[in-house]
């Protein structure tokens, strides 16, 4: 395969090989880690997850329609204030969802599928019925366009690299946030024995109004992310739904950490097996390998040592 | 014809007690509308919903579900058809009426729904389906209630049925022509290979690579990705790694999108002279997902753009934009879908019945001079002779025609050597 090749040329396609499977990496920590926290710390399966972070991609479009039409000379920005929109926006659904819907079937876990499997189905008719059953055009600013040469031949796309800071950013928020603030003390608590934590004075329902609203809030900035290179349309969350829940099952549900090294493990098998493999087979390869580690560790890569 | 006409007068005569016995007023609007039911027997012998002055047809497409995106263009143009139908008269006096189903992306349901409308619904015709999928799932259906489908998308042939006229073209209608004109002007020499993971990019890059070889010339890679793929990033870099003349993709769906758009954020620049893509999967309906700017210099071969330079397609675009706004693309499908009920008119004119055995047997040699295509004739094996045109994407979502056949490719839906 590489016969004809130079080892200089050699060089910068793995290099780029090297950052594609980087990239990869951030857009599946960015699409799992707000699953992570609802399903992960919460125990709620949400099927509707894809469908937040469409709204948040739905948002982004009517930021970008806007700015164009009434203040373009903001064109070149626009793209933050809609990615902090987008959060305020899933996250505020996910508010609503959480009294709505998921607050009346914490016992009922297996429940929270067919209910959110139901949402979803709502939210994507929703879209179809408010913005049309095609999909739309997200226009982002040039500098979000194109890649950086780095060398003559090693050239990144500006838009992975975009995401790759995001995630970054998101993934250390995240912890600081569950980990050294006051609000992720209350939700591990909670998530660790409900009935104590209620006892010792923490208002569990409102640590899950917003526990639930902070993972819906983090699709939305994910799905902001996400019109940079992927689709915007009524259906587009079902593009993410199954890769997203793989990783967290894959991760060991109840951490976090987990997450991020599970998005680590199968973007690097997923990227470097497509690059010698047609893609199917590089998709099938790493589905087999990661149910057969399922099937050895059942818990997932991490997993929490607690007395059941 | 005479004679027909002496049949049926006898026909309406016996109807006309009957209904004279009913009531005055059903008396005096039979005889307002005599000329069209002298007819109705001698036109419909099957007992399909035909009256003195309506026609009932169906339209058969997902409105909801993951193929609302592609199939919404569809609708629109079939009903705009028939609109316009009715506008001149209807079909043998007889005004169209429309049953809407929606196979909501589901082709268990598309097979439901088609049954509905053949066998409780009576429908004359159905103009409906889009995946290929879902044209197999009720096909058998049409078979056994001797229903006709005018089917309206691209496809990758293998296919004839007497009940089906496919009004798109067939997969060598759309690819020969353009791998033609793309080594000629283009002198390209070496091809990438690449689609979503179905049949119809398969048996498509199955006859072009055929076709490549044929004309002496290499095809360096070939991959599919699963439906729904959404990083791109590694066959990117592997695209770069083998620099092909032509990058030849028919991805479909959301996956196109993710793949333009990466494509042109790891610098692969469609406006320089190499690598030329070609796609024969991007219509103007999907650039509206993608974004003008991110697969603009791109080639698609089609038969149809909306860009097109004649009356018929200057017409129709603008009833199109006048029905639906002026925001509204119109893609290659959606021609075809518009072409639907002007093919079925026609056959039943010729037929003289909206017996469904007379309009399969009328159907081969039938003529559209007023498609906007152009003109377009019904092939013995029910698809039509079309032209092929190469179009380049331009920034603001449109197609500039750089190319098209001089003659009408014939459809060849079983080519042989291609298999």
């Amino acid at each position: 395969m590489f016969a004809d090749y130079t080892w200089s040329e050699l060089g910068s396609i793995f290099a780029m090989q090297g950052f594609a499977g980087l990239i990869l990496f951030s857009v599946f920590v960015l699409m799992a880690l707000g699953l992570a926290i609802i399903f992960g710390q919460m125990g709620v399966i949400n099927m509707a997850h894809g469908e937040f972070m469409i709204l948040g991609a739905y948002v982004t479009y009517l930021c970008s329609h806007i700015v164009e039409n009434y203040v373009p000379s903001l064109f070149g920005v626009y793209f933050f204030g809609a990615m902090i929109l987008a959060f305020f926006a899933s996250a505020a659904l996910g508010a609503l969802v959480e009294w709505a819907l998921i607050r009346h079937l914490y016992k009922r876990p297996l429940d929270t599928l067919l209910a959110t499997w139901g949402l979803s189905l709502m939210l994507q008719q929703a879209y179809r019925s408010i913005f049309g059953a095609r999909e739309v055009g997200v226009t982002l600013p040039d500098w979000l366009l194109g890649s950086v040469a780095l060398t003559d031949t090693i050239e990144v796309p500006i838009n992975g690299l975009f995401v790759m800071a995001l995630t970054l950013v998101i993934a250390v928020a995240v912890y600081f946030l569950m980990f050294r603030s006051r609000m992720g003390m209350q939700t591990r608590a909670v998530v660790q024995n409900r009935v104590m934590a209620g006892a010792v004075g923490i208002n569990t329902e409102r640590v899950d109004r917003k526990t639930f609203a902070l993972g819906c809030g983090i699709a939305g900035i994910a799905g902001s992310a996400f019109t940079m290179i992927g689709s915007t349309g009524p259906t587009a969350g079902q593009l993410y739904i199954v890769d997203t829940f793989l990783i967290v099952v894959f991760g060991g549900a109840a951490s976090l950490l987990g997450t991020i090294a599970s998005s680590f493990a199968i973007s690097q098998a997923q990227s470097t097996m497509e690059f010698f493999l047609s893609g199917s087979m590089a998709k099938v390869l790493t589905l087999l390998t990661v149910v057969g580690i399922l099937m050895l560790r059942p818990e997932g890569l991490f997993s929490l040592k607690i007395r059941r | 014809m005479t004679n027909n006409g002496r049949k049926t007068g006898l026909g309406s005569t016996r109807r006309g007690v009957i209904l004279g016995a009913a009531t005055a007023v059903a008396l005096t609007a039979f005889s307002q509308f005599g000329v069209g039911k002298a007819h109705a027997d001698d036109a419909n012998t099957t007992g399909l919903a035909v009256t003195a002055d309506t026609v009932k047809v169906g339209i058969l497409h997902s409105v909801t579900g993951t193929m609302a995106i592609s199939e919404t263009g569809s609708v629109q143009a079939e009903k705009l058809a028939i609109e316009q139908i009715n506008a001149m008269g209807g079909v043998l006096g007889r005004k169209i009426e429309f049953v809407q189903e929606d196979g909501a992306s589901d082709w268990p349901t598309f097979a439901e729904k088609a049954k509905k409308l053949l066998v409780q619904d009576k429908v004359a015709a159905v103009f409906g389906c889009w995946t290929s999928a879902s044209r197999k799932a009720v096909l058998p259906v049409f078979e056994q209630y001797n229903g006709m489908l005018y089917y309206p998308t691209f496809y990758e042939g293998l296919e004839e049925s007497p009940n089906v006229i496919y009004t798109g073209q067939e997969a060598t209608q759309q690819i020969l022509a353009g791998i033609d004109w793309v080594v000629k002007e283009k002198g390209a020499k070496s091809f990438y290979l690449l689609g979503s993971d179905y049949i119809w990019p398969r048996t498509s890059n199955k006859i072009a690579r055929k076709h490549i070889e044929k004309l002496g010339l290499s095809v360096v890679g070939e991959e599919y990705y699963p439906l729904g793929h959404t990083q791109f990033n590694s066959v990117i870099n592997k695209i770069k790694l083998k620099k092909p003349d032509v990058i030849y993709a028919i991805v479909v769906g959301g996956s196109n999108v993710a793949f333009y758009k990466q494509l042109k954020a790891a610098g692969i620049d469609m406006t320089k002279e190499k690598p030329v893509l070609m796609t024969i999967s991007v219509t103007e309906d999907e650039i509206l997902g993608i974004g003008g700017e991110n697969i603009a210099g791109a080639y698609a071969t089609m038969k149809y753009f909306q860009s097109l330079d004649n009356d018929n397609n200057k017409a129709f675009v603008e009833a199109f934009k006048a029905k639906y706004g002026d925001e509204i693309v119109i893609g290659d499908v959606t021609q075809a879908a518009y072409l639907g009920p002007w093919l079925w008119k026609a056959a039943v004119e010729k037929a003289g019945s909206f017996d469904i055995d007379k309009i399969k047997a009328a159907s081969p040699g039938i003529e559209l001079t007023t498609a906007p295509e152009g003109y377009v004739k019904i092939h013995e094996n029910h698809h039509l002779w079309s032209k092929t045109r190469v179009g380049h994407a331009k920034a603001d979502g449109q197609y500039e025609v750089v190319y098209e056949t001089k003659d009408l490719m014939e459809p060849n839906p079983f080519p042989e050597g291609y298999q």
